[in-house]
């Protein structure tokens, strides 16, 4: 009883992150502006993150945490990257 | 699925509710960032999900993996320590190039620099 609760929470909190993930998608793709699309990235990037630890909970394996550790440090690397291309225009000055 | 019938109920309970309320903080943020005008509002609204959002699902991770492997897992605290050290960082980086290029653009609505 209490496990197929667990089951079907795990099972409503993917959903809800996919739409997150959804919702991040469509701001990529709406724009209107280049900084926008950055900030839409970024929330999909920290989305696929918990959306693999969610992964890893119905699982039961440890695997998925790799995925997630590198995800969450490739968004850090990447939105800071074309933050500074925005401002500057080059990223290594 | 057949590990987790394994669980004790308590830790069963703790864990679904801590998913769910990280998920549904992360689906209100990614809303909002659909759903405001400007870029300055849409910056703030994502936050929700990468500080308490992440933050209930990495602690469910840990309290489900502690209770299953009755020894304390705490590697989550890798991405925890990553994610507060980065966000703040990401979000003052991306909103600074914003308002330079507002400013170089000369649009109206961006405060004038100091």
């Amino acid at each position: 009883m209490i496990t197929e609760m667990l089951i079907w929470s795990i099972f409503l909190a993917q959903i809800l992150l996919v739409l997150a993930m959804g919702c991040a998608v469509i701001r990529i793709l709406r724009g209107p502006r280049a900084q926008d699309r950055v900030v839409g990235l970024d929330t999909l990037y920290v989305n696929a993150t918990m959306l693999l630890l969610v992964f890893g909970i119905r699982t039961t394996s440890t695997l998925y945490f790799e995925a997630a550790l590198i995800i969450a440090l490739l968004g850090f690397v990447s939105t800071a990257a074309i933050a500074k291309f925005l401002m500057r225009g080059e990223v290594i000055e | 699925m057949t590990h987790l019938a394994e669980l004790p109920s308590w830790a069963a309970l703790l864990t679904a509710l801590l998913l769910l309320l990280g998920a549904a903080l992360a689906l209100i943020g990614s809303f909002g960032l659909l759903r405001f005008g400007s870029f300055y509002e849409r910056i703030h609204a994502p936050t929700l999900g990468s500080t308490l959002g992440i933050g209930f699902v990495l602690i469910a991770s840990m309290l489900f993996f502690s209770v299953l492997r009755s020894r304390p897992v705490l590697h989550e605290v890798l991405i925890t320590a990553l994610m507060v050290v980065t966000t703040p960082i990401t979000l003052m980086l991306l909103a600074r190039a914003a308002l330079y290029r507002d400013r170089t653009e000369g649009n109206d609505d961006v405060p004038p620099s100091v």
